[in-house]
């Protein structure tokens, strides 16, 4: 059994440090960079110790999935190629993750609906693979701009599920994923959400590890289940295949594995609040209104938040960084003040203030809104207006809502 | 090449199931010209199976399974469908995700192999149905294909999807009556083999499996040239005897008709030019392989 501490201090082929990952993310000097997205996350791959990325080409990922064939061709990367197809890339992730690679991937909107049978079986068959969802929209008539509905379908999958604001979330988190997903009591698949173009096409400053420092290997036989590498036993899986068989003992073993599945989710809970620092972010819970949101829409509510101090209302702010494992007992504390609990969101179906309605008592209190989608914009001042309409208050009639 | 990584701790060794306890003491992994003959003599890799009593697709499984030639470094990819009944009893690594993904995951397996164990062969084999190769999961085949992926197809064409029940597939006869095809199937079978050979493929073989040595031939062939090569692809006829109305016992003589001269399922290759070399070389040092051992026997004598 490989040993992954050993190699802590010991060079790549490229001459980078392999780092005990807490001290890189946490001491090793970090320097400001002016970057988009996309090269934010070819950035985090450069130190990632990435095995196989398999890439497709998909609005708006398709940047930053072919500046990691920058890296493959430069040698940072073990195998890369262009899959034929969303579906077919995700199955080719499943293979190279079965063979006991560390796995990357990108996609986007309709792209990860055409995947989606692959992720249940990614969950089920426990494989750590980390795949970039820059969400958009997958609704017909044709649209590549953003809208998080895509983030919904994932949510029962089985798959960890983070969604970051900036593209510093984004850069560290890409790294940070692998250590929570690769826990052998998690050993899960992660879809590492953001909302397209916002994150992946603006410029942001963004502070980089050395670029002469990488995590440390994948170590395969940390897994729970065996990695199919026929360097170990292959002693027969099972006397008679479940599939076919309609007894007690077929129906039970299947819903042990998947109960285990979901307990695995939560067991990721620990290893999440280390190293992302909590599943959510506060500021201001004491107040009777309180913004409750996920991805950039959480920098609008900042945005909205700021106004309304001018006008000497206070209002709270909780950013809900992991979807799944769902941070319900936190969300249930940050929210026990709050009169009020707007849920602004990128989607038309307003998925996030569903399960923060589940998640709470008195649901009534949640403002499931504002929602855009579609790719439009959510200007602060829409979000002011909702806030203000609730408390009773004047607000000015906003354009194009047909108000 | 040994059984070094399967082998029982002493002190566990009585409470290990007896067929892992066959498997250590007389399986073939590492013996350089396993084949078929080697079925009844040592342990299978295949264990049971809940295939129908006389499926020429068991017999398939035992043949392939007995000739590959690197089981201790093989990695198999199925698909759902009659085969997945078999895997979980076979003792070499194998992998079912979905339908028809088998040669997308093959890939990625395959990848992921020559990266993490550079230098070392790893052999990887898909084996699936004609549904899971031809129909639902064309796509995945033929890209792999034309990527040149370094691994072996093997397609169980029974001619329907035997295992929900017999509809008409793509490779099923035109005209046959079946299920989701009432009044026959309306178009040809589906000519994968000419496909494959215009898709990059470097050796094509179709015929059936009533002939065990055949089958050891061309397994053994296939996984070589597509360790060396490129993809190589292999269209076993194994019938459904149940949906085509046979009885257990009538299997091989199905297989037997169907592979007469001016059948379907008539001895058909094709081999590129650059495996023809690999075949030729292999053939080359194995005839001298067999000379030194003539030779030293002659002289021990």
């Amino acid at each position: 059994m490989a040993d992954t501490h050993s190699v802590i201090g010991t060079k790549n082929k490229k001459g980078q440090t392999f780092t005990d990952t807490w001290e890189m993310m946490n001491n090793a000097p970090r320097t400001p960079s002016f970057y988009t997205g996309s090269e934010v996350i070819k950035e985090a791959l450069r130190r990632a110790s990435c095995d196989v990325m398999i890439a497709y080409p998909i609005t708006p990922q398709s940047e930053a999935a072919a500046l990691i064939g920058e890296l493959f061709a430069e040698g940072y990367i073990g195998d890369y190629f262009r899959g034929e197809s969303e579906f077919a890339v995700m199955s080719q992730c499943a293979g190279a993750a079965f063979g006991g690679a560390r796995v990357f991937t990108t996609t986007a909107g309709p792209g990860t609906m055409r995947a989606m049978e692959n992720f249940p079986m990614w969950a089920g068959a426990r494989l750590p693979i980390q795949m970039i969802v820059t969400c958009r929209g997958i609704n017909s008539p044709l649209s590549i701009q953003p809208d998080t509905l895509e983030i919904a379908y994932l949510l029962n999958t089985g798959m960890l599920v983070w969604h970051a604001e900036t593209a510093q979330d984004f850069f560290d988190w890409i790294l940070k994923g692998y250590m929570v997903s690769e826990e052998p009591d998690v050993h899960l698949p992660l879809a590492l959400c953001c909302d397209g173009f916002f994150v992946t096409h603006t410029k942001d400053v963004v502070n980089l590890t050395p670029a002469d420092m990488c995590l440390p290997p994948y170590d395969p036989y940390r897994s729970p289940v065996p990695c199919m590498d026929m360097e170990c036993p292959p002693v027969r899986m099972m006397r008679d295949p479940f599939v076919m068989k309609s007894n007690y003992i077929s129906y039970a073993t299947h819903a042990s594995w998947q109960q285990e599945v979901w307990a695995a989710v939560e067991r990721s809970r620990k290893h999440t609040i280390k190293w992302i620092n909590g599943l959510i972010e506060t500021e201001n819970t004491d107040t009777e209104v309180l913004i409750v949101s996920s991805g950039t829409a959480v920098s609008q509510g900042r945005e909205a938040i700021r106004l309304l101090e001018d006008e000497g209302i206070r209002c709270g702010l909780v950013k809900i960084k992991s979807l799944r494992p769902w941070p319900g007992e936190e969300i249930r504390e940050a929210t026990k003040n709050a009169k009020h609990i707007i849920v602004p969101e990128f989607n038309v179906t307003g998925w996030l203030a569903k399960e923060i309605k589940a998640t709470i008592p008195n649901s009534e209190r949640v403002n499931a809104g504002p929602h855009v989608c579609g790719g439009m914009t959510m200007p602060p001042e829409i979000i002011v207006s909702e806030i203000k309409n609730l408390l009773g208050m004047r607000t000015m009639s906003l354009a194009g809502r047909g108000s | 090449m040994s059984k070094e990584r399967i082998k029982i701790s002493e002190d566990l060794y009585d409470i290990m199931p007896s067929d892992y306890q066959d498997l250590v003491k007389s399986a073939t992994y590492g013996k350089e010209d396993r084949g078929w003959k080697d079925i009844g003599n040592s342990k299978e890799l295949i264990e049971q199976h809940s295939l129908c009593a006389g499926c020429p697709e068991s017999m398939a499984f035992r043949y392939i399974l007995a000739s590959l030639p690197n089981p201790e470094d093989t990695v198999m990819v199925g698909s759902t469908g009659c085969t997945s009944l078999v895997f979980p009893m076979v003792a070499v690594h194998n992998i079912h995700s979905l339908f028809g993904n088998q040669n997308a995951i093959a890939s990625g397996l395959k990848r992921a192999l020559s990266v993490r164990f550079p230098g070392r062969t790893k052999d990887v084999v898909v084996l699936a149905g004609d549904g899971a190769t031809v129909d639902i999961g064309l796509d995945m085949t033929l890209q792999a294909w034309f990527r040149q992926e370094k691994f072996t197809t093997i397609c169980f064409d029974n001619e329907l999807y035997a295992n929900t029940g017999g509809q008409e597939s793509g490779l099923m006869q035109k005209g046959f009556v079946a299920k989701m095809a009432p009044v026959g199937k309306l178009f040809d079978k589906v000519r994968l083999p000419e496909i494959a050979r215009e898709s990059g493929c470097h050796y094509v073989i179709s015929c059936t499996v009533s002939k065990p040595s055949l089958v050891e031939k061309v397994v053994r062939n296939a996984v070589m040239i597509a360790r060396e090569i490129g993809p190589t692809y292999l269209q076993l006829y194994t019938p459904c005897i149940l949906e085509i109305g046979k009885n257990s016992m009538e299997g091989l003589q199905e297989m037997r008709d169907s592979e007469k001269p001016t059948e379907r399922f008539a001895y058909k290759e094709y081999i590129s030019e650059p495996a023809k070399e690999l075949l030729a070389e292999v053939a080359a040092k194995d005839k001298e392989k067999k000379a030194a051992a003539k030779q030293l026997a002659a002289q021990g004598a």
